[in-house]
């Protein structure tokens, strides 16, 4: 950001910034909207019902019927609940998805070396990691704010999922971070560029590694579904045993907040597989350095294309799993999690890290 | 810029840190103390320790304080009686309290070397991260290898002291659940009408 500010002059530098940000606030909005209308009707089509189809065409527009009500409704605030702290929760939830994506390299720049992203950060991906692990704040802090059994069982339910998954989530990461010798994560993704055989998930350019690399894009797959609370970990939500969970309490625009904090985590866990494993921007057949020097604007949007491809594609699989896969069971969760993904991605760590000490990296 | 910044961060962080120990409900204390963390991580970024200050938020706000606000949380804690005992220690927290000021005038009035502006996050190297990792790894080996077994230590004390041996619960063999096969589960029987199995 500071360059920027150099390059463009002390008024037009922020104000470009935030040009930016409201610009990709309103794409990830839209695109937010309609990513809940395809996970309904994803779910919808597996159990071969219609799913919403009446607000306008093919129910496209259910989603901004959906705000408008949940924006007009009274907000209702149980009796004995800590107003501030019940009303904050849904806030930081929300303010939290949103400044996760702030570092997210979503296509290449037209210049090149550049990337389309608010802040190219030098940590970005450990600053993914941290704003993530604050998520379970605005759920805890929720589920004790509305002073009642259900939201309080589901709220330490939650902290201790989610605390116990980041653990392997974490050390998946370090295995991509010691490959690509980064944590910036437009490095990240150009570490992986000249065609799909390059990408993490395969890793051919260091043969042997697709042996761990695969099984890491796995357990990266799974603790990002039990670290946004979604089926089949669902537990801090499962309506059978607890109602709602830590959302019991919650009704109209702090609801809404809830809802679309949790989506644009789930939203924001795809595209961190897509950059970290299935290589970001880049399309599964190099473009070639002739093509990308003489149309710069077209190798962005090729790129800003497959990104936003693939990130549907794992939410495409997101939504699969909240169709098709039942909920565990909590003990069978924290088996999962301490027993099987920690030893695996603990010694997947030291495996990668022992090759690229050993027989260094080729990217 | 950078020192509104600094002196809004630096603000934040004295309040809330102040609040940790005035507000009279345990959770919004440690409510405030993550607020402290938070703010304190910014000041890192601000001199230029972004990697600091991202540990310093996923360790510390990403895992300890869960555990604190889960514990806190979990108390009935009475805040009447509390306050009660908390006169008797006046003199141990003056002792503190004096040590910690000496050791803030020590370190700011007598024992500046140098200035903060001169500061360099990442001596010798690109990144913060790369300085701490190259100073970690090579120069202070053994003192990190020694902290690891400390903290190992640590680790199976506290598995040793919450270990119980306990023959009245009721356990989930996995092997077996999974094992299980359908022919074991049910089988199907095919009743005459008005007779029954």
């Amino acid at each position: 950001m500071s360059n920027y500010i150099e390059s463009m002059g002390q008024l037009w530098g922020p104000l470009m910034v935030l040009g930016q940000i409201g610009l990709f606030t309103l794409v990830l909005l839209l695109s937010i909207a309609f990513l809940l209308l395809l996970d309904r009707k994803v779910w919808a089509g597996v159990m071969m019902r219609k799913g919403p189809n009446v607000v306008g065409p093919f129910g496209l527009l259910q989603s901004f019927a959906d705000f408008g009500k949940f924006l007009l409704k009274e907000i209702v605030i149980p009796a004995g609940a800590n107003k501030f702290v019940f009303l904050f929760a849904p806030i930081l939830t929300c303010t939290l998805a949103f400044a996760a994506w702030a570092a997210i390299p979503v296509a290449p720049g037209t210049v090149s070396g550049t990337s389309w992203v608010i802040s190219n950060l030098n940590v970005g991906v450990l600053y993914l990691f941290a704003i993530s692990s604050l998520g379970v704040y605005g759920i805890i802090m929720g589920g004790w704010a509305s002073n009642s059994k259900y939201p309080f069982l589901g709220a330490l339910r939650s902290a201790a999922q989610m605390v116990s998954y980041e653990v392997s989530i974490g050390l998946v990461i370090i295995t991509v971070i010691l490959q690509a010798g980064s944590m910036n994560l437009a490095d990240i993704v150009n570490s992986q560029e000249g065609g799909f055989w390059n990408w993490h998930v395969l890793s051919f350019q260091n043969f042997p590694l697709v042996v761990v690399m695969l099984p890491m894009f796995v357990i990266f797959f799974v603790s990002a579904l039990a670290e946004t609370n979604r089926p089949p970990f669902d537990l801090p939500e499962a309506e059978s045993e607890l109602v709602a969970g830590y959302q019991v309490e919650y009704g109209s625009t702090p609801y809404l907040l809830f809802m679309l904090g949790e989506y644009l985590n789930i939203v924001l866990m795809c595209s961190m597989m897509t950059i970290l494993f299935f290589g970001g921007w880049h399309g599964p057949i190099a473009l070639g350095d002739d093509f990308t020097r003489d149309h710069p604007f077209l190798t962005s949007f090729s790129g800003l294309f497959w990104f936003m491809l693939k990130t549907l594609f794992f939410f495409f699989l997101f939504a699969m799993v909240k169709a098709i896969v039942p909920r565990y069971r909590y003990d069978q969760l924290m088996r999962l999690g301490w027993k099987i993904f920690l030893p695996t991605s603990l010694v997947a760590v030291v495996v990668v890290a022992g090759y690229v000490a050993y027989m260094g990296v080729q990217s | 810029m950078a020192l509104i910044a600094f002196y809004l961060m630096a603000a934040v962080t004295l309040v809330s840190a102040l609040m940790v120990i005035m507000a009279r409900n345990p959770v919004h204390s440690v409510l405030w103390l993550i607020l402290a963390f938070f703010s304190s991580a910014g000041l890192f970024v601000l001199i230029g320790a972004e990697f600091l200050a991202m540990l310093l938020v996923v360790v510390y706000v990403g895992a300890v304080a869960v555990l604190f606000l889960f514990v806190v949380m979990m108390l009935d804690v009475d805040f009447v009686e509390l306050k009660d005992g908390t006169l008797r220690y006046w003199p141990f927290a003056m002792l503190v309290g004096i040590v910690f000021a000496a050791e803030i005038f020590m370190a700011s009035v007598l024992g500046v070397r140098s200035r903060p502006d001169a500061f360099d996050a990442a001596p010798g190297a690109d990144t913060n991260a790369e300085a701490i990792g190259q100073v970690m790894y090579t120069d202070y080996l053994l003192l990190f290898q020694l902290a690891g077994i400390v903290l190992l230590i640590a680790m199976i004390g506290a598995i040793v002291l919450t270990l119980r041996h306990r023959v009245d619960v009721k356990r989930q063999n996995i092997a077996k659940q999974t094992s299980r096969r359908r022919a074991d589960a049910y089988e199907l029987k095919d009743p005459k009408p008005g007779q029954g199995i």
